[in-house]
């Protein structure tokens, strides 16, 4: 457990230094969302409507921009061998770095949601639901997110591979994500159902994504 | 304790880079792995580190923790020196000294010993190389495992530093401890030498 608590402890504190990835996400989310109202004009019903989709696709771009160096960094500074070598299973590591990368990188744009939702002329229960489910989906394309960094690693190519890699997989939870705060907002499908939906392929993350990005990186042992 | 690879095979690439090798270390000696660029010394530490899978042969340590696999009993200290720039020499050392685990010692007495205390707020960024190689080396020293895996463990360090790392060596020598030293430069103790592929 000690192990654990200290590779999180040390990528929150890598992540929240000078040069780390946690601002340059929030500053990403909050300027894709600030243009789009300039973008699309000054109706404000078609803004609202569109807020929750708006509100999601800047953060699952914004999570995804920091994702690609969650394993890269630790190969290139020789760390991962030694995290390998270790007496913690490789996939109890791979997950305490999405759970840190998640911390440090998802939570802040959450946080940012209801400033967001402003500009969006998002009203008080409209953010609330956006916020809601952001907090239950950012987390499955912070897990999912992950098998693709680990892929990166292995074949020595970052950045571009890893969107294509990725961005499929984080369909389904845009899809519900969009498709629960959109309940909320205009009906007439309840909020329950595709929320937990949602839910769900956060949990089957937690466990799919640990096991598949670490053996990526066993198998990519070079 | 016992280290020993019989007909280890290491294929690289598509191309085989050495074949055969047998070796044989056991406590409180040292193997200095000669050869020339190329030749697969550092293919060989990474192969006992667990790092790399041999195409054939078998690597096993007797007599050791038999709970815990080889890799795990091991210190492999590489090229890359597994720091961060923007942590603190202190925080750097603390971390692996956390995540490591096992039997350790006081983290500021270690960086006293390779002589960086007075740099412990220092970020990580800012060390010369040859700081760097002695902040690599406070974590051998900081967690204790019985077999070390040094890549060319003496880079960029001075002649004062490298007669502290003989110095630590022989100390982990006397504890029973063993070392594997890919090197071109003589260990300067007495070591067993591994040569690999032709002369050089």
């Amino acid at each position: 457990m000690t192990a654990l608590s200290a590779l999180i402890r040390r990528d929150i504190r890598i992540a929240l230094r000078v040069g780390g990835g946690a601002l340059i996400g929030v500053l990403f989310f909050l300027t894709v969302v600030v243009l789009m109202p300039f973008a699309v004009g000054p109706d404000l019903a078609l803004l609202s409507r569109l807020g929750p989709a708006i509100l999601w696709l800047g953060a699952l771009l914004a999570s995804l921009l920091t994702l690609d160096r969650l394993f890269m960094a630790d190969h290139e500074d020789g760390s991962l061998d030694l995290i390998t070598m270790s007496r913690t299973p490789l996939e109890l590591a791979c997950a305490a770095k999405a759970l840190a990368h998640w911390l440090a990188a998802g939570l802040p744009l959450i946080v940012a949601t209801p400033v967001l939702g402003l500009l969006l002329n998002l009203d008080m229960v409209a953010t609330g639901a956006v916020a809601l489910t952001l907090l239950a989906g950012t987390p499955a394309l912070t897990f999912t997110g992950m098998i693709g960094a680990a892929l990166a690693v292995t074949l020595h190519r970052g950045g571009l591979l890893m969107a294509v890699l990725v961005l499929p997989l984080s369909i389904p939870v845009l899809i519900f994500g969009v498709a629960a705060s959109q309940a909320v907002i205009v009906g007439p499908m309840t909020f329950g159902a595709p929320f937990s939906i949602l839910c769900a392929l956060s949990l089957v993350s937690f466990v799919v994504g640990p096991f598949a990005a670490a053996a990526s990186l066993k198998h990519g042992l070079d | 304790m016992q280290l020993s690879g019989h007909g280890v095979i290491c294929v690289r690439g598509g191309r085989e880079v050495f074949a055969g090798l047998d070796f044989e270390a056991v406590s409180g000696e040292a193997v200095a792995v000669v050869g020339r660029n190329g030749s697969g010394k550092t293919s060989l530490l990474r192969l006992i580190a667990g790092l790399l899978i041999p195409a054939g042969g078998t690597i096993a340590l007797a007599g050791g923790d038999a709970e815990l696999t080889l890799p795990e009993q091991s210190h492999y200290l590489g090229h890359r020196d597994a720091l961060k720039p923007a942590l603190s020499v202190a925080e750097n050392l603390a971390f692996w000294a956390d995540f490591l685990g096992g039997e350790r010692r006081d983290v500021t007495e270690s960086l006293a010993i390779v002589g960086l205390d007075h740099a412990t707020h220092l970020p990580a960024g800012f060390l010369s190389a040859g700081q760097r190689r002695r902040l690599s080396l406070a974590r051998l020293l900081t967690v204790r495992r019985p077999v070390w895996l040094l890549d060319e463990p003496t880079t960029a360090l001075d002649v004062a530093g490298q007669d502290m790392f003989e110095g630590l060596m022989r100390d982990h020598l006397a504890r029973g401890g063993l070392i594997v030293a890919a090197t071109h430069t003589p260990l300067g103790l007495e070591s067993r030498e591994l040569r690999i592929g032709g002369t050089a």
